[in-house]
């Protein structure tokens, strides 16, 4: 049952992303703009490692794609609620963890889509990576997509506005994003800084990504990434269940 | 044997004002095949109660027991029975009819071709048939409104609740609905519940009234009863047996504004 009610809630939300071009390709804005104009500024500068800026530049795209992307989708569960369309869902026999699955399926797919655009954009400006480390990157991009996509239903749930939404997402997204090093690598920073980032779980992914995209697949970063990325996600959606099936509050 | 019966039903939410008993205890005992109207001044705690009969609310005290199942051990099976049609409606404005009668058909768990055949079963029904492929945003109120039903009918439950189906409706919308309740009842012997604002339509719907105020049950029976007992005779109107019910005086002596 959890699998059939899973699959027609994906199909449902699955369906009305693919209607809007907008949606399909919106998030991509941030990190395109990154890539384009921020992207150049690091070729030729010493980054502290011996892979190519693209290869320390993409990586963190990725993840600030799923970061930003996925942490704001609870914006339409808000919405939901206020047409009526959660409640209606409610009061059929629906498996209420099936309602928050085939929501962030829907996302995880829709923003690992969105990283191999993201992917192909960059293989343009010049990043070269090989292909299992690019693969790797996508799941990497897809679970937190998945974990941060709970974690924002279930926020939306407990929230009734919009206006106390979105001031507590942002001010989770922007220092996660700094202290993770999306952007440049925190071992370039001062000690404080590096130790600080390692208290943010999305330091672990990033650096297991961008091992990947140099081709080192069995490292301490790698297995780290992954273990700090399915524990993260196991915690997500456990919370996001939890959320989903207590009785609306 | 009622279909719906509650006892000490009550809900309390906590706030950080402090805890609000929006429902304190309420009683009710409907029977199969009833149309009732739940009437009371806005936040007696009518929509609440529907929400925990429904299941979407979690009682903090009592028992019920909807169609045989028991609200607080079984609400799954309370789901598969009860229809609810909730104030706001249910429809994505920007989904067509068809994909939202398809898709409800899909989550009370019917086949992907059952769910169609009910879909055009129940546009039928409810005369939605050349709306089909029109998004919710562009319906009429009252054609929104058949919509929701159509949603909440998609299982033939035993049992329908409506909050305040009418609200917003024009007149002609209006007694179309209550000839639909009427029909429920009387071809499927649906057991109807809704609230109300307007005591035309409770008078004319209703078998019975349940009046509620202050999160409890303060006054039941048929219309005319409710007359008779509050405001004297079966002939007053309905609007002071209520207000007198309530306990709001019919009359006050400074009712009329000094100056506008």
């Amino acid at each position: 049952m959890l699998f059939h009610d899973t699959a027609i809630v994906f199909g449902r939300y699955a369906r009305q992303t693919l209607r809007s071009r907008f949606q399909v390709l919106f998030g991509l804005l941030m990190p395109l703009l990154h890539l384009f104009f921020f992207g150049p500024l690091l070729q030729g500068l010493p980054l502290g490692s011996s892979a190519d800026s693209w290869q320390v530049l993409v990586p963190g795209l990725l993840l600030q794609l799923s970061l930003f992307g996925a942490s704001f989708a609870g914006f339409a569960i808000i919405i939901e609620k206020s047409t009526g369309v959660v409640e209606r869902m409610r009061v059929t026999p629906v498996s209420r963890l099936a309602l928050l699955l085939g929501r962030v399926l829907r996302d995880a797919l829709l923003f690992t889509f969105q990283a191999v655009l993201l992917v192909l954009a960059a293989l343009l400006m010049g990043l070269r990576a090989p292909l299992a480390g690019i693969l790797i990157g996508f799941a990497f991009t897809g679970v937190l997509a998945l974990a941060l996509a709970s974690l924002s239903y279930a926020l939306a749930m407990r929230v009734a506005t919009p206006q106390e939404f979105g001031p507590v997402i942002n001010a989770v997204t922007m220092p996660a994003m700094l202290l993770s090093g999306l952007m440049l690598p925190i071992t370039l920073g001062p000690a404080w800084l590096d130790v600080v980032s390692h208290f943010t779980p999305f330091r672990y992914l990033v650096d297991a990504v961008r091992d990947a995209y140099t081709g080192s697949y069995a490292t301490a970063h790698m297995l780290y990434g992954v273990l700090v990325a399915v524990g993260f996600a196991l915690l997500a959606v456990t919370v996001g269940t939890r959320v989903f099936q207590r009785a609306g509050a | 044997m009622p279909v719906i019966s509650t006892s000490g039903l009550a809900r309390t939410f906590t706030t950080k004002a402090g805890p609000v008993h929006a429902v304190r205890s309420v009683d009710l005992s409907v029977m199969p095949g009833e149309i009732v109207g739940l009437l009371g001044p806005n936040g007696a705690g009518k929509t609440t109660t529907l929400r925990m009969l429904t299941t979407l609310l979690a009682p903090t005290g009592g028992t019920a027991t909807v169609a045989g199942h028991d609200l607080l051990t079984d609400p799954a099976a309370v789901r598969a029975v009860c229809g609810y049609v909730a104030q706001s409606g249910g429809a994505d404005p920007y989904l067509t009819v068809r994909e939202e009668l398809v898709t409800q058909g899909r989550l009370y768990r019917l086949g992907r071709a059952e769910a169609a055949a009910r879909a055009g079963e129940l546009a039928a029904a409810l005369g939605l048939e050349d709306l089909l492929d029109r998004k919710a945003a562009s319906l009429s109120g009252g054609q929104r409104r058949r919509l929701d039903i159509a949603m909440g009918l998609t299982h033939r439950p035993a049992v329908l609740f409506l909050d305040e189906p009418t609200t917003g409706l024009d007149p002609g919308s209006r007694a179309d609905l209550w000839d639909l309740v009427r029909s429920l009842r009387d071809g499927a012997g649906t057991t109807v519940v809704l609230t109300t604002h307007y005591l035309d339509e409770a008078d004319a719907l209703a078998d019975r009234l349940i009046l509620i105020d202050g999160g409890t049950v303060v006054a039941e029976g048929t219309p005319a009863q409710l007359r008779t007992r509050y405001a004297g005779s079966p002939d007053a109107s309905l609007q002071d047996a209520f207000l007198a019910a309530t306990g709001r005086p019919a009359n006050p002596a400074d009712a009329a504004p000094v100056a506008v």
